[in-house]
Order: structure tokens, then sequence, then C-alpha cells
């Protein structure tokens, strides 16, 4: 009776194994561990779409097949990513402070070590103090806890709020985004502790492996990313599955019917938004020291709807579309703004890429909303399907 | 300077019997000959006041002359006259005294007298009172103005004899006000200054506050015992609570009365000084990485004698308490602070109305910016249950078509004129070909309607850059909107913001008529309620849904041309209002123009009330109203005017 | 024996319309029961404040031995503690199968961590097998619930009530597009239905009410007109002159 994982989700094998050949084939060819045909910037951005993949899978669970569409889940990327920059920040800056107080007659003390390093971190914003959100900086554990800890817990009491009022749909759509622009205009404030409109920089180097190449610690986090996706996969597909993803399929597609069929539908909204906040978290975490900066930019609204846009492109309601459209959308996005592609002369005008895209993209997406509703992965059904009928 | 000619002329006619006193003029300023060629501020003094007393009427003329540069002297006598301009390159002499013509001369026969800028500022003082009294009311009121800016208690009694001669209710009013002002100041007996200041109680202007205030500085004094009675005690002030430990002991030292304190740095240079041989007092330096050995290593110099000893806790505790502290007023009578406190007390309690008044105009301008900004999408998502990313987009197309137009033509106020209905018209079209194109294809999937119009709303946000650039396009507006109503001190609006209040207003009506009183608007009604029903009734409701696009749309493009007037012109107008639209929807309820207009007075209100209490931070502000409204939502899920009943169900 | 479920004068207006008028019901642990009334008379609203969609502005309704507070239950409480409700329009899963349908109206753990760990077992399998030939669904287990005919979609939805196992079945017009062999196929599912449970039937079909063959409350502006057999209350004048006065 009970089907194994792989055989109720065929995609799951598939999508691992092209997962590890892609991975393997991109270290042989790096320049940290291999040939040194691709570049340590491109292993860095490919590095980081893995990651804007693993956060579209969280975004295609709660919206493709719970239903909700969230316009805040990026505030979850981002607070990952502000969660371990403050241990790599701290803890970089703790170095670099302890090797320029080494100089002086008197070995330092901690309140000197602490005092130099708040005024190193925070002199940006005006500020030598270190706010009490930064207690742990000083462990990667404890940090790492919270990278889970603080935007679960923040989804978990704004989702217990918004579900238990009964907002729905695209009430609570607009929610999710007055929490995503409360959030980053807090964190835009100097006095929010994380330096502001500054955000948290140099992130890219890693405390304690200062003489480790970046082109081996880029290959390093290509990989973790490489096993974040691929483990979040499992455990969507895993989630989505079973009799749990029958209930949230069911509570997309008829809230009031479930209810009535006695499934708090609440509690099982606030799982899934929880889950993937958490998801999402984790990817965020992984991105942001390959990107090397963090700041509240990033969580603006806008960053979260792209999401969404992501996951409706690449054909909600099944994981590997969530995957498909985060990678050709970002890695598009980075192409067309990159400055590479021609431009096309028109006579009277010449269409200008970097200017263009945005526009490119925006009606694309009309388009697809428009005409593919299930987004590129639709497509791929429809290819499986012909051949099963053949 | 004709007018100082003509008022020449009109004092020496209006005083012609005083015409024999003329040379006395002459003969009072041959006295202080020496001081008027050579003045400086310091001797200059009894000079003016000799010829302020003498009431002389060609004083005034003479000291504005002098002031001004325009007093010459005769080389060869030492009098003094004014000049004029005469043929051949010399110059009319004019006599001091009567104003006559008194004969040609030249120019190297004569002296130009220049005093330097501190002898004019004096000279100045002494013109006020001429000023004061002077016909002129524009004169009169710059006279004031200049007291009022550099107050002297020489100027009371001045002042006093210049306010019963006066025609000018409105300057009379000014005078006494300022008459009042400079009693609290320089009164001469307690009396009339407690009556001064009384007379200040629940004014709200600013210079009153101005005049009390430093009646009540204080400064913080350090007593042996409980200070005598005839210092003027605020309050009492006990270390720990009402002032920092460290900072009273700081004060013991600065007073002389305690041991100084040897701060860390020092502490720490002392160490370092002291290193012998890798050791300090015999702990290795190895060791001294936390405070409390470094402590030890400092006590251990201490008792050597090589370094001062530090004060302990004990000490200074011991030291606070055997002192008193105290704020003590500057101003040592007891009776002019305590009338002055409470006169304070009572216009803060005046101030604290008008700055509810203020606060009340300020949150009732920004609630209408929302309404504006809001009610267009209100209609779309009551009657299409459609949420439209791009309305944002149509403020901004309507801001830029004002900023078109107003290229085209010069006149602000007919470019505004024009503005409004074409940017009405503009974002109409955008609207239509918005719902014709892509919502109707969506009809029941809000959803992917709204992110479809996120997409139409990059776009467009990306066109609009390509176009106009980056950088901030400027929407002026026209010169009669600038300014503000200024009610007092405290109150004051805009006239731009007054505007925008009539606008959103006038749309309010236009809407209500629109909505109730014609046959789109019970169309409109019809298939908000029951979309099947009305179109079984013959109502179309693909045209109503256009119209209703159209209609939300066009609004916004208003709604862009007067945020345009106050905020700068860029491709991201729209977005910044994007989302405080969206909350005036969902605090205000769907479907209902009256929640609009409650969602938009609350969050206005309420945006206003947070920036009050913190007024250094509009970005916490906006943080604590989303929060506040994610809290609203909780125990008002429907909004503030829900609709009840099957029809708002599901 | 006490009744299972007993409404005591509730009321409940909306916008200043009583839509249900100090209205009292009761029906015992197994019983057929048919409401019936023109419209407006309140059946739905009552419906909604039994299964806990509506709140009523005053009034008890009490559950079941022990005696259950309902009005102090969210819906899917109400739900758990033995209330099924069906909808008048067919409300199936339509993009899952018809077995998914079932296995997740089977009366198991409901909160969300039992059932991210369940497992599909044999006693379940043979229940939704059982249920599936009670509808007259067993050939159809696999397909797509949207793929059904109107009919089989009601079918579906009744069998999931029953996987529910409800003490108490509430049926909102279960006759209504039906073809005749469907209705009768439809009766016999419940009233052998109500041989271990109370069912109450909400319809206008008289037709169909007489097939049922049970007790029947007349509801007219939100309270009770009359209570009895279908022949006493079609005799009942008052009863005559709402059916024909309207």
């Amino acid at each position: 009776m009970e089907r194994s994982l792989f055989a109720r989700q065929p995609s799951v094998l598939i999508f691992i194994a092209l997962l590890a050949v892609f991975t393997i084939v991109m270290v042989i060819l790096s320049e940290g561990f291999g040939l040194g045909l691709v570049s340590t910037s491109t292993i860095k951005i490919l590095g980081k779409t893995l990651c804007l993949c693993l956060v579209a899978i969280a975004m295609d669970l709660v919206w493709g097949y719970c239903g909700i569409l969230s316009l805040g889940h990026f505030a979850f990327f981002g607070l990952g990513g502000y969660m371990i920059g403050m241990w790599l920040m701290y803890e970089r800056t703790k170095d670099i402070v302890i090797a320029s107080l080494a100089g002086g007659e008197l070995p330092p003390t901690s309140e000197e070590v602490r005092e130099a390093i708040g005024s190193q971190i925070f002199g940006v914003v005006g500020g030598s103090d270190i706010p009490a959100i930064w207690y742990f900086a000083d462990s990667l554990y404890a940090q790492l806890a919270l990278v889970v800890l603080v935007p679960g817990l923040l989804a978990l009491v704004f989702g217990w709020l918004a579900f238990r009022s009964r907002v729905t749909g695209v009430y609570l759509s607009i929610l999710t985004q007055a929490m995503t622009l409360a959030l980053s205009l807090y964190l835009f404030q100097n006095d929010s502790g994380l330096r502001g409109n500054n955000g948290l920089s140099g992130l890219q180097n890693i405390p304690g492996l200062t003489e480790v190449p970046q082109s081996v610690v880029s290959v390093w986090f290509f990989l973790a990313s490489a096993l974040a996706l691929g483990l979040g996969y499992v455990v969507a597909a895993w989630v989505v599955s079973g009799k749990f993803g029958n209930v949230i399929r069911a509570i997309r597609d008829d809230e009031a019917r479930i209810r009535f069929m006695g499934y708090p539908v609440e509690a099982y909204k606030l799982v899934v938004f929880t889950l993937t906040a958490v998801i999402a978290a984790i990817a965020g975490a992984l991105y942001y020291p390959q990107a090397g900066i963090i700041n509240p930019a990033e969580i603006a609204p806008i960053a979260s709807i792209y999401l969404a846009v992501w996951v409706a492109i690449g054909g909600r309601g099944r994981l590997y579309g969530a995957v498909i459209g985060a990678a050709t959308v970002s890695l598009l996005s980075s192409w067309f703004t990159g400055g590479q592609v021609p431009s096309i002369p028109l006579g009277f005008y010449t269409v200008n890429w970097v200017d263009w895209w945005q526009v490119l993209l925006g009606l694309g997406f009309v388009l697809v909303t428009l005409f593919a509703p299930k987004g590129i992965g639709g497509l791929f059904d429809r290819l499986v399907r012909k051949d099963a009928a053949s | 300077m004709p007018r100082i000619f003509y008022l020449l002329i009109a004092v020496v006619i209006a005083l012609a019997p005083a015409y024999a006193q003329d040379a006395d003029l002459n003969s009072l300023l041959e006295t202080h000959q020496a001081k008027i060629e050579k003045p400086s501020r310091r001797t200059i003094g009894p000079v003016l006041d000799a010829l302020v007393a003498s009431q002389l009427p060609g004083v005034a003329v003479f000291l504005e002359k002098w002031r001004e540069k325009d007093l010459w002297q005769r080389k060869a006598d030492g009098r003094f006259f004014f000049v004029e301009k005469a043929d051949g390159g010399q110059l009319m002499l004019i006599d001091v005294g009567s104003g006559a013509e008194a004969g040609l001369a030249d120019k190297k026969d004569l002296k130009n007298l220049k005093p330097n800028s501190g002898v004019r500022g004096v000279i100045a003082g002494a013109l006020v009172q001429f000023q004061l009294s002077d016909p002129d009311p524009e004169r009169r009121l710059q006279a004031l103005t200049a007291l009022e800016r550099d107050p002297d208690a020489s100027h009371l009694s001045i002042l006093r004899a210049a306010i019963e001669s006066e025609t000018d209710p409105a300057i009379k009013a000014r005078k006494e006000r300022l008459q009042r002002l400079l009693t609290i100041q320089f009164g001469s007996d307690q009396q009339t200054r407690v009556a001064a200041i009384e007379s200040f109680a629940g004014d709200p202007g600013v210079d009153a506050r101005a005049a009390l205030n430093p009646l009540l500085s204080t400064s913080v004094a350090v007593f042996n015992e409980k200070p005598d009675e005839d210092v003027n005690v605020a309050r009492l002030l006990v270390p720990g609570s009402d002032i920092e430990t460290e900072a009273a002991y700081q004060l013991l030292v600065d007073a002389g009365k305690a041991r100084p304190i040897v701060p860390l740095d020092a502490r720490k240079a002392a160490l370092v000084e002291n290193i012998e041989n890798g050791m300090v007092a015999g702990i290795p330096v190895a060791e001294l990485v936390t405070q409390s050995a470094r402590d030890r290593a400092y006590l251990a110099l201490a008792a050597d004698g090589t370094v001062p000893p530090l004060v302990t806790k004990e000490e200074q505790r011991a030291a606070l308490a055997d002192h008193v502290f105290a704020e003590v007023y500057a101003e040592p009578d007891q009776v002019l602070t305590t009338a002055a406190r409470e006169t304070l007390a009572n216009i803060s309690g005046t101030v604290g109305f008008y700055q509810f008044v203020d606060l009340a105009l300020d949150g009732l301008s920004l609630a209408s910016i929302y309404f504006l900004a809001a009610i267009g999408l209100a209609i779309t998502f009551g009657v299409m249950g459609v949420i439209n990313m791009a309305h944002g987009e149509f403020i901004m197309i309507g801001a830029y078509t004002g900023y078109v137009v107003q290229q085209y033509i010069p006149n602000y106020t007919v470019s505004i004129i024009v503005a409004l209905p074409l940017a009405f018209a503009v974002a109409f079209l955008a609207g239509v070909a918005l719902e014709r194109l892509v919502i109707r294809y969506l009809a029941h999937r809000p959803l992917e309607t709204l992110l479809a119009t996120f997409g139409v709303s990059i776009a467009l946000q990306q066109i609009a850059k390509n176009i106009f650039g980056t950088q901030a396009r400027p929407l002026t507006s026209p010169s009669w909107l600038d300014g503000a109503w200024v009610l007092n001190d405290v109150v004051s609006i805009s006239y731009i913001r007054i505007a925008i209040f009539v606008l959103a207003l006038a749309f309010l009506g236009l809407l209500l008529f629109v909505l109730n009183k014609t046959r789109l608007g019970l169309e409109v009604r019809a298939v908000t309620q029951n979309p099947r029903m009305a179109s079984s009734m013959g109502i179309n409701p693909d045209r109503i849904n256009m119209l209703t696009f159209g209609l939300g749309s066009g609004i916004a493009g208003i709604a862009g041309v007067a945020i345009g007037l106050f905020a700068k012109v860029t491709s991201e107008l729209g977005s910044g209002y994007i989302v405080q639209s969206f909350m005036t929807v969902v605090v205000g309820g769907v479907g209902n123009i009256w929640g609009t207009l409650a969602g938009a007075g609350m969050i206005g209100s309420l945006q206003k009330v947070i920036e009050f209490f913190n007024p250094s931070n509009t970005l916490a502000a906006q943080t604590y109203m989303i929060i506040f409204i994610i809290i609203f939502i909780q125990f008002r899920p429907k909004g503030i005017i829900a609709l009840k009943g099957r029809a708002a169900g599901d | 024996m006490s009744a299972l479920l007993e409404v005591t004068s509730i009321s409940v207006s909306f916008d200043g319309f009583k839509a249900i008028n100090n209205l009292s019901f009761e029906i015992g642990g197994q019983e057929l029961r048919a409401i019936i009334g023109p419209n407006g008379a309140g059946k739905t609203t009552f419906m909604d404040i039994v299964t806990g969609k509506t709140r009523p502005d005053e009034g008890r309704v009490r559950f079941g031995e022990p005696q259950l507070d309902l009005l102090r239950l969210s819906e899917s409480q109400i739900a758990r503690a033995g209330v099924g409700r069906k909808f008048q329009r067919p409300t199936v899963f339509e993009a899952q199968s018809v077995r998914d349908n079932l296995t997740m109206a089977l009366s198991n753990d409901r909160l969300p961590f039992a059932v991210l760990g369940y497992k599909a077992n044999k006693e379940d399998g043979a229940r939704v097998a059982a249920l599936a030939d009670e509808i007259g669904l067993s050939e159809e287990l696999d397909r797509t619930a949207g793929e059904l005919s109107h009919g089989q979609k009601q079918w579906l939805e009744i069998g999931m009530l029953l996987a529910q196992d409800p003490q108490l079945l509430l049926v909102d017009e279960p006759a209504a597009g039906m073809t005749l062999g469907e209705r009768e196929h439809t009766t016999d599912l419940l009233r052998r239905a109500a041989e271990t449970r109370a069912v109450v039937v909400v319809e206008h079909d008289m037709e169909f009410v007489r097939r049922l063959d049970c007790k029947v409350t007349v509801l007219h502006e939100g309270s009770v007109l009359a209570e009895g057999s279908l022949d006493h209350v079609t005799a009942n004048s008052d009863v005559i002159d709402v059916y024909l006065g309207r």
C-alpha cells in the first residue's frame, strides 16, 4: 500500500541526479578544485542561484501547494542572512581588532576588545556599543540556531495572528507585504542594531579561514548550497506527497470544506508557513556569505514579489517548476543586467537591455500569467503526458 | 533717501513754532563735537543721551543721517551738515537744525563722518524711540522687529512712552505685547514683573516662552549643608536618582571638595609607565588581560606610592553623603520664578491643546492624501475583487502628466488646471487598457491578477525611468499655493495641503454623487453586491468593470498630480504610496467609500501621532504603524466598516 | 434518553434582518429528520450555527454525551466532535483522486504533525474500499474527483461524510440536480446512515422528502412553524398559508 517517496514523486530522483551531476561537473571545472575553466565569480553566481532555487521551493510549498500567496518570504531569507552575517562580521572584526591591539604595551582586556569591535562595526552608524541582539554573535552555533529560530518565531507569531483572524486571499498577501515593509523599514534605521542601510558587509571572509583563497571557499559554499537544495527538495517532496500534502492542497482548493471535515486549517497553514520560513532562512544564510553583503534593501517588499514571479513563471504546484523558474529568471536577469547582451539598434532608438530588461520581464510575466498559468513546468507536464499517451 | 528728505520737511513744517530752537541743535552738537567726530562705542552713550534728552525736533533725522554715513563736517569750522549733490561736482550744504540750504562747498573742504558698525548699532538703539513713533507704520513695525530681536533694558521706557500715541490698533497691540515681554526681563520692581509674567498665561506664542524660560534657567550647585533661604532652590537632587553619582562626584571634584577619580585610561597609562622587566608591580604583563588583574596591579603600585591612590567607592559615597546637591535658579527672586513656573505650566496646557489641533490638521492632510491615493484602489477592489498592484504606477503617470504639461504651459496656475483633468484622462485610458488587455482574462483569479498587475507595475516603472531618467522632476505649484495658513506659533498648515484636502473632499463628494445618484452608480453597486444577479438584470458587468477600473485609475492620476506638488516626481513615486493605500483599503473595509475614508483617516492620524511621539524617526513610525495595523486586523478582520450578512461571506 | 443535539431559543440577525428568531430544535441519537421551508426561512443559517460558521446572538447549542457547548468550539473542533456537514454545492477536492478524498475524510487524528507522520495502512485501505463500495464508486477509486459526474460527486461527498463517522450528519439539498435513479440511491444512502446516527436533511423537494419517510420540521421566518410527519405538517393550515401564500 505505502509506496516509497521516490515512487510517489518520480521527479525527486531525476532532480537529485541532475543536481549531483551539475555539482560535480562544476566542481571539476572550478578554479578552486579543478581545471579552472569556470571562474570563481561564476561559481558564486551559481551557488547563489542554488540558494534562490531553495527559497523558491519554500515559496512553492506555501503558495503553490497551500495557496498562501506570501509576499514576505524573502524577509525570512534576509533575516537568515542577517543572523549568520552577525557571526561572520563579529568574529572577523574580532580577529582584526585583536591583531591590531596586540601591538600595545599591555595585552588587551576583553572589555577593550569588545569596545574596539563595537566602534569598528557600529562607528558607521555613530555608535560604539554592541547592541543586546549581538549577545550571541561570538558563537557560531548560537547564531546558526538563530538562523532558524528568529525567522521561525517571526513566522510563527505573524502567522498565528494572521491565520487566527481568518485573513485569506489578497488580504493575506497584503498583510505579508506589510510585514516585509515594516521589517525592512525597521532595519533601515540606524538604531536598529544592524547598521541601518549600511547592512552587514565583508561576509565573504570566513573568520579563522583568512588564508583559504576565495576560489576554494566559493566551491565549499557552492557544495553546501547544492546539498541544502537537494535536502530541501527531498523534504518538500516528502511533505507534499503524503496525506499532509493532500490536506494542504485541499486547503488551497476549498478551505471551508476541509475545515468542516474537522481539519484545523489554521494549524496547517501555520506549520507550512513556519516550515517554509525556516527553509527560506537557511537558504538566506547560505546565500549572503556568497554575496558578501546584506542590507535592508534586500528585504524590500519587491524582492518577495519577485520570488512569487519566479515560482509563477516556473510553474507552481510542482517543485521542479519552482527550481526552473528561480534559476531561469535569476540567471537571465543577471545576464541581461550584466550588460553582456547586445543592444538592438532600431535606427531611431537603441534598445539597451540594461534599461529594458525589467520591461521585458514585467510584460513577459503578464504573458505567462495570461497564456501559461502553469508556467514552464506546465509545458513539461504536457510533454510528459504526450509521451505517456503515445 | 528721498523718503527721509520728505520726512525731514514734514518734521520741520510740523514743528515750525519751535523754529527758534534750531540753533540749539547746532550748538548742542558743537559741545559734543569731539566725540561726534571720533565716536567709539563706549564714549558715544552720553552724547546720545544728551541729544535725546534735548527733545529737539531735528535729532531723529540727525541720528538717522549719522548712522547711514550721510553726515558731513566742514573742515574749516567743524560744523556738521547734511549734503546734496549740486552742479559742478560741488555739494550743497543743508543745515542740520533747520534743513535749510546753507551754501555750496567743495568736496575737499568737507569730511564725511563714517562711524563704525558698533557705534552705528548704538545710534540705532537711540533711534528706536523716534522710529517707534514714526508716522510711517512700516517703519514702526521695523523698529518693533528690531527691538524684538535685540531687546535692551533701556528700550522699556521708550516703548512704554510710544504706546499711548499709537493709532494703529494692530501695532499698538504688538507694542503692548512687546512691552510686557520686556517688562518680564527688565521690569523695575517685582510686582510689575510678576504682573507681566502672569499676563502671558495661556499664550501659545514662542516669544512668551522664550521670555519666561530664561527666568527658570538653573544650574546644579553643591552645598555643604542645606542651602540658605536666600538661595532660590528649584529642587534638591539626590545622587543616584536625580543626578548620576559620577556626575555628582565630579561636581564635588570641580568645587575642590573631593579628590579626583583616576580614570580608566590614566590607570592604564600608569601601568604602561611602570612596566619593569615585563612585570608591573610584580605581576607579569601577560596576566593583565582582565580589568581586575589590572586593578590589582594598580593598587599594588598605589600602595608603593608610585601612582596616586584610587578613590574607593566608600570614599565617594561618604563624600556624596556629606554634601547637598541642588538645582538653583539663576534668578534669585523666588516670587518671580514661581510666577514664571506657574505661567509656563499654564502655557504648556494651551500649547498642548494647540499641538493637538496642529496634529489633527496634519493627520487630516495626510489622510486626504491617502484617501486620494487609495480610493481608486478601493473602488476596483470593491467592485471587481481585484487588487491592482499597478495602482501606484497610475499615480506616477498622473504626476508625470503634470510635469509634461508644465513643460508646455509655463503659467503654473493654468498648467495645474490643465494637468488635473488631463492626468485623469491619461490614467483613465491606461486603466481601461489594463482592464481590457489583462484583467478581464483573469476574472475570479484574484491572486493571479495581483501578480499580473505587478508585472505591469515593474514594466511601467522601468519605462518611466527610461523616458524621464532616474533624477527627480519638479512639479511646481502656483505661487498662490506657496506659504502656509498660520493660526499661531503652534498651529500652521501649508496651502498645498489645504488644497489637497479640498481636492479630496471634492472627490469624496463626486464619488458619493456618482455612486448614489447616477445610473452608473446604481449599476456599480449592483455589480458590487451580486455580479450574477446584476448581469441577469441586464447590466453589462464587462462595461461596468471597464468603467470602474478606468475611474479608479483616473483618480489615481489626480492623486499623482496632488502628490507631485509636494514630493519630487520620480518613477518610484507611486510605489512609495502603494502599501499605505493597501493598508487604507484593508483597514477601512472593502466596497465602501466611507470605509476608505475611515481607513485613510485612521492611518493618516495614526502615523502623525506616532511621528509626534518619535519625531526624529519616520521609519520607526511607519514600522510601528504597520505592526499596529496587523494587530488591528485581529480585531476587525473585515475592516472598520464591514459588510455583514451572507453577502459578506465567501 | 436525552437528545443528541439540543438547540435552545437561538436568534441571529444580519444588519437588522432576523434570520433566526428564537428557534429551538432537538434530535435524538439515531434519527432521520427533514427540514423544509421556503427561501429565507433560515435553513442554511441554522446549519451554519450548528457547524460553527455563524455565531448566534443568543441561545444555546448543546451536543453529544457528555454535553458539549458547540458555541465555544471552532468549526474544525465541532467537526471532530462528530458533526458532519454536506454543502448544497457538491464540494469534493477535484484535483485529487477519489481515494485521496476518502482517505482524508477517514476519522483519524487530524492534527498537522500526526498527519505529517501518517502512513497508509491495511485497515484504512479496507475502510476506504468498503466506503467506496457503499457509495458505488469502487471502480472510480483512482480517478481524479474532478472527472466524476455530478451525482457521483454528491455520493463521494456523502461517502466522505460517512468516513468521518459523525454522530450527526447535516445534509443540505442532496437531491438537487440529480436524475431519478441517482435520487433513489441517495435516499437509500441517507436512510442507511440514519440507522447508526442522526441525520438532518434540508430539502426543497417534497417528493424527495416523502421518499425519506421521516419526521419533518417546517421552518418559516427563522422559527419552527410545525413539526411531525409529512402528512401531519402538510395538513397544517399555517404551513399551507406559507407555502401557497408566497
